[in-house]
């Protein structure tokens, strides 16, 4: 009996969550922003969220994309396909490791940040105090974090990915010996603009979408305890990277199957 | 009795299935210092987010200067909200910003003045509170009471017709203390506000209402003037005005009794372990 209860509880409270989270979102976007108030906020989430994502973001690619020609060259080479490299390192982060690691590096980084930062906020009455001084928190605290978040991650995916073919260049060109002219012209024969890189940014859209959506209500919506706060930036990480995932598979298979 | 600005009317408050507030009435005159006094966590804080319109009664009528709070449109509230102020615990001073910017807040983002006229609103605020050297300062370097006092001038920036208080003396030092009472009285006469004042901290409260209510158990059970106050015969009132540590009001949160209690335990206990 108690099972069906929690199973009851937990199922209402899910979607409950569901409603609350899209009620945040419309409210905070539904609306005509006042550029000369709004644009200063945006610049200065725009920094908070993207500009300090940058070092772990291209520190990653550039080790990622190290590491991808130093694998693929030991397994072409058997072949004598080392020529291949380029378009295998290039369309692997374009397709697929670019917007998938950028995500969940950004969720760690901004999304946990976000989190923690309007949570608190929340629990400081800073949040309330907006309210009582006519001032919507929705549209003043939400509304440019979200956008500044979907700005910054299709951002950050593009340098990734490009930090990551430099790296793979670094590693397979000047190290293993590759030629670099075959290295650049296979790649740019075999990576198509529609298929690969829209592709790509495409997906970078949505996991900015989601994970921006569930950082923000995650803090707007948690206890106002130092507990809430950190189960808050806790399931930030978690949720954002589940969907990450989850996502990446089914926009794959949408995308690259025949 | 003076013109009314606020009048709650037949107000019941629920939270999940706890009454907070079970059909209460009362109103708050123009321009006087009204207190609203009581145990904690009887929900004098959420008296004022009702006031605010940040929660809605279960039933009755919140008036604001003949304007039911709960009923306005969410425009209309935060129209309303313009003419009210409210001083928040913790002083819920912007982190990210200084002490000027936090109190240019308000003024910057309701009206359209140029910088150099806020300038002036702002170190005149800053003046009336004796915070105008600390106008660079972040909310993290100010003590608790300078804390406050600049979340006072935040809240007076805009000239608002009504404050309310949330719990303005709670861990003060005396010195502190002594400069809001002060603050509170002094503001409300020369700006001609109305003020309400949440607390429990009696002779604080008692030496600069107009008018106290206490509230227990969901009701109102004592009002008046301070001097009508400190003569109240009722024993709810005299346990809270002398701080008495038993009374009506008990020493023991509501349990089962002590020694069924003790053995239904160790009969648990017992049954764990066999």
């Amino acid at each position: 009996m108690k099972q069906f209860y929690l199973l009851g509880r937990n199922t209402i409270a899910t979607i409950s969550g569901i409603g609350r989270a899209v009620i945040l979102l419309l409210s905070a976007l539904a609306h005509v922003p006042n550029p000369k108030k709004g644009f200063p906020l945006l610049l200065n989430q725009l920094y908070a969220v993207g500009v300090l994502s940058l070092v772990i973001i291209i520190v990653s690619g550039t080790f990622i994309g190290m590491v991808l020609a130093l694998q693929g060259y030991t397994i072409l080479v058997g072949y004598g396909a080392e020529a291949s490299l380029g378009p295998m390192v290039a369309l692997s982060l374009i397709r697929e490791l670019g917007p998938v690691i950028a995500a969940l590096l950004f969720a760690g980084r901004a999304g946990s940040a976000l989190t923690a930062e309007i949570g608190l906020m929340k629990a400081t009455e800073q949040l309330s105090s907006l309210e009582m001084m006519a001032v919507d928190p929705l549209r003043r605290v939400i509304a440019p974090r979200f956008w500044a978040g979907m700005i910054s991650l299709p951002l950050l995916t593009a340098m990734f990915s490009a930090v990551g073919i430099l790296g793979a260049h670094l590693v397979g060109v000047d190290w293993l010996g590759v030629d670099g002219g075959t290295f650049w012209s296979v790649m740019q024969s075999q990576v198509d603009f529609e298929k690969d890189i829209l592709n790509g940014i495409i997906k970078s859209i949505v996991f900015a979408f989601v994970i921006t959506w569930i950082a923000v209500f995650k803090g707007y919506d948690c206890d106002p305890t130092s507990e809430g706060i950190s189960k808050a930036t806790t399931a930030t990480v978690v949720q954002s990277s589940l969907w990450v995932l989850s996502l990446d598979f089914i926009l794959t298979a949408l995308m690259f199957t025949k | 009795m003076s013109e009314i600005l606020v009048d709650i009317r037949n107000m019941t408050f629920k939270r999940d299935e706890r009454v907070i507030y079970d059909d209460i009435s009362l109103s708050i005159p123009k321009g006087k210092v009204t207190a609203i006094m009581g145990p904690s966590g009887i929900g004098k804080t959420t008296l004022l987010r009702l006031i605010g319109g940040q929660l809605k009664p279960e039933s009755g009528n919140i008036f604001f200067d003949g304007k039911d709070i709960p009923r306005l449109s969410r425009n209309a509230l935060f129209e309303t909200r313009k003419r009210m102020s409210m001083l928040f615990q913790s002083g819920a001073l912007f982190s990210d910003m200084s002490v000027y910017d936090n109190i240019a807040f308000p003024i910057r983002e309701h009206t359209n003045l140029p910088e150099n006229l806020i300038e002036k609103m702002v170190l005149m605020k800053l003046e009336a509170v004796g915070l105008r050297g600390a106008r660079d300062l972040r909310p993290s370097e100010l003590s608790g009471g300078m804390a406050r006092r600049a979340a006072l001038a935040r809240s007076i920036a805009l000239d608002p017709e009504l404050i309310l208080y949330d719990e303005p003396f709670a861990g003060q030092d005396p010195i502190s203390m002594g400069v809001i009472v002060r603050l509170i009285r002094s503001l409300n006469d020369a700006l001609g506000l109305t003020s309400v004042v949440v607390s429990h901290d009696v002779p604080e409260v008692m030496g600069i209402a107009d008018y106290i209510y206490i509230i227990a158990e969901q009701k109102i059970i004592g009002q008046g003037t301070p001097e009508q106050i400190a003569e109240q015969t009722s024993p709810l009132v005299r346990q809270f005005v002398n701080g008495e540590s038993d009374g009506p009001v008990p020493f023991h949160f509501k349990a089962a009794p002590y020694r069924e209690e003790l053995i239904r335990k160790t009969a648990f206990t017992n049954r764990k372990g066999g």
